[in-house]
């Protein structure tokens, strides 16, 4: 049984426009996917479809298989409710629910997923925030806003908010595009030590980014992977003309 | 340089041509407020907020009742026509149907449009014809008709302003859809919310048409629900109209205290959407 993510033959649409083309992939467990590719190439839809948010959209539509650890998430009797719990997601913009303190923030998922308890609450927000990097630099006032918080340690919140539920996949849709440099290498820093216990895909459009925190990339253009290797290979040795002319920066 | 010179000058005249409109904007409600004063202040005294009107020809006496009974029909309008308006409005804002909330956008305009007497017609016809009675709930049953467009479409207007973004980190977390809403997007527009129910009160407070013939009016306290009730715009259009000028005096005071009770549940929603605002920042 093949662990981490596998994707087969992945279609997706938005309406009648056919924004993914027969997509094949393998993100392996326990490791760091980056995904490149220009903008509107598809990459951010790709992630979506892999934990069921492609189609909240009205209109949205997709076909083909995702299987996490064997299991295709697009049986008719999944729910995907239980698929998101189990694949976690931060998005481009860090998104912190305003109404809620830091501690709420983290707590959010076991709390609506039904968990009462306030002890062990109170552990599983520790450990997020730990996991996040975060902890250190809260620990004092748990209960400000978390849209009080500066934009990287927000960021690092929505990444507390998603481990909190301790997903086995976690999603990342360009977390460091809207942070400076030094929140970047901390959320970069954060990605190596997740890997640890789950399965990172990270959309970027910073090809050292990829390079330093991903074993594996996959170059998406035009709706399809056009190529898909070990990281370093795929930068030094790129096999497609496209992947080459693209992360040289001969593009276009 | 006489173009720079020009365009100065132009640039004065449409400053204070501009100016002008906006002071003139509240200049009406400015009058009217300072009218009131000048001729209602008189008559406001302790005993028109705790007496009964007193028979014509005696002077005296106060409006208590019609302060109270227009309390107990803004409780039965909002009772009746906000948990209708503000539910329909979440619908209509987090639905992803297309069809079904087009219509009852429409219809809510239409509805928003229909001329309160007319309102009050449907009320008379659906609950005082069959009972043979006036009374205080088809009142406020014809007030919360016209609550209900208002409170829906602040409501979903409200509810629209909430990030798609917070939908979408809600979700990604796994929650139902129905938990996002009530625990995540619900919650973030509740300022919102609630400024819109009180817009909707101010607006039926005043509202005298639609009670003529459902309220339609009460000399004494109010007596239950399923009789008829005083309203203060009934009590001053009763009071206007007739020839006595102590009435008059009174009808002015009313007016007065009416146009306060407004002014306070507006003033309320302005500082509720203060607070939205500083959390949207």
């Amino acid at each position: 049984m093949a662990e981490g993510i596998q994707v087969i033959r992945l279609n997706a649409w938005f309406d009648t426009r056919h924004v993914l083309r027969d997509i094949h992939l393998r993100a392996p467990a326990n490791g760091v996917t980056a995904l490149i590719g220009p903008s509107g190439c598809g990459k951010s839809t790709f992630v979506r479809c892999i934990n069921r948010m492609h189609e909240i959209v009205p209109n949205a539509r997709v076909t083909g298989q995702v299987l996490l650890n064997g299991e295709d998430l697009y049986r008719p009797a999944v729910d995907p409710v239980v698929v998101r719990r189990r694949i976690g997601m931060v998005f481009q913009k860090p998104n912190p629910f305003p109404t809620m303190s830091v501690f709420d923030n983290v707590a959010a998922g076991l709390r609506l997923g039904g968990m009462r308890d306030r002890a062990l609450l109170t552990e599983a927000v520790e450990r997020a925030l730990r996991q996040a990097a975060l902890w250190d630099e809260v620990k004092d006032d748990l209960g400000k806003s978390g849209a009080s918080l500066s934009g990287g340690q927000q960021q690092r919140l929505c990444i507390a908010r998603a481990a909190a539920v301790q997903p086995e996949v976690l999603l990342m849709d360009e977390p460091c595009s809207a942070l400076d440099p030094i929140a970047t290498a901390k959320i970069e820093e954060l990605i190596l030590e997740l890997k640890k216990d789950l399965t990172v895909i990270i959309v970027t459009h910073n090809m050292q980014q990829a390079g330093r925190v991903s074993e594996w990339t996959g170059f998406f253009l035009l709706g399809e992977l056009v190529e898909f290797g070990v990281t370093r290979e795929l930068f030094t040795n790129p096999r497609d003309k496209r992947t080459e002319d693209y992360i040289t920066g001969r593009f276009g | 340089m006489t173009n720079l010179g020009r365009r100065r000058s132009v640039n004065r005249l449409m400053n204070g041509l501009a100016g002008t409109a906006a002071v003139l904007v509240i200049l009406p409600l400015v009058v009217i407020f300072g009218f009131l004063l000048y001729q209602g202040s008189t008559a406001v005294n302790l005993d028109f907020f705790t007496h009964l009107p007193k028979p014509v020809g005696e002077v005296g006496g106060g409006m208590a009742n019609a302060i109270v009974g227009t309390m107990i029909l803004i409780a039965l309008a909002a009772g009746a026509g906000l948990p209708l308006g503000i539910l329909g409005g979440v619908y209509l804002a987090e639905s992803r149907d297309r069809r079904l909330p087009w219509v009852v956008r429409f219809l809510a305009d239409v509805l928003n449009g229909v001329p309160s007497i007319v309102i009050g017609i449907f009320a008379y016809t659906l609950l005082v014809l069959p009972f043979r009675r006036f009374s205080a709930l088809a009142g406020g049953l014809a007030l919360g008709i016209i609550v209900i467009p208002i409170a829906l479409r602040t409501t979903e207007e409200i509810v629209r302003l909430v990030p798609l973004s917070l939908r979408e980190a809600g979700l990604a977390l796994g929650i139902p859809q129905w938990k996002v809403v009530l625990r995540i997007v619900l919650p973030t527009a509740r300022a919102g919310i609630i400024t819109g129910a009180m817009v909707a009160i101010a607006r039926v407070a005043g509202e005298t048409a639609p009670l003529l013939f459902t309220a339609f009016g009460n000399r004494f306290w109010h007596q239950g629900l399923d009789q008829p009730i005083a309203a203060l715009p009934l009590q001053i259009f009763a009071y206007a109209i007739a020839p006595y000028e102590d009435w008059h005096r009174q009808a002015w005071a009313g007016a007065l205290v009416l146009i306060v009770m407004v002014f306070v549940v507006s003033l309320f929603a302005r500082l509720a959407t203060g607070g939205l605002a500083r959390q949207s920042r």
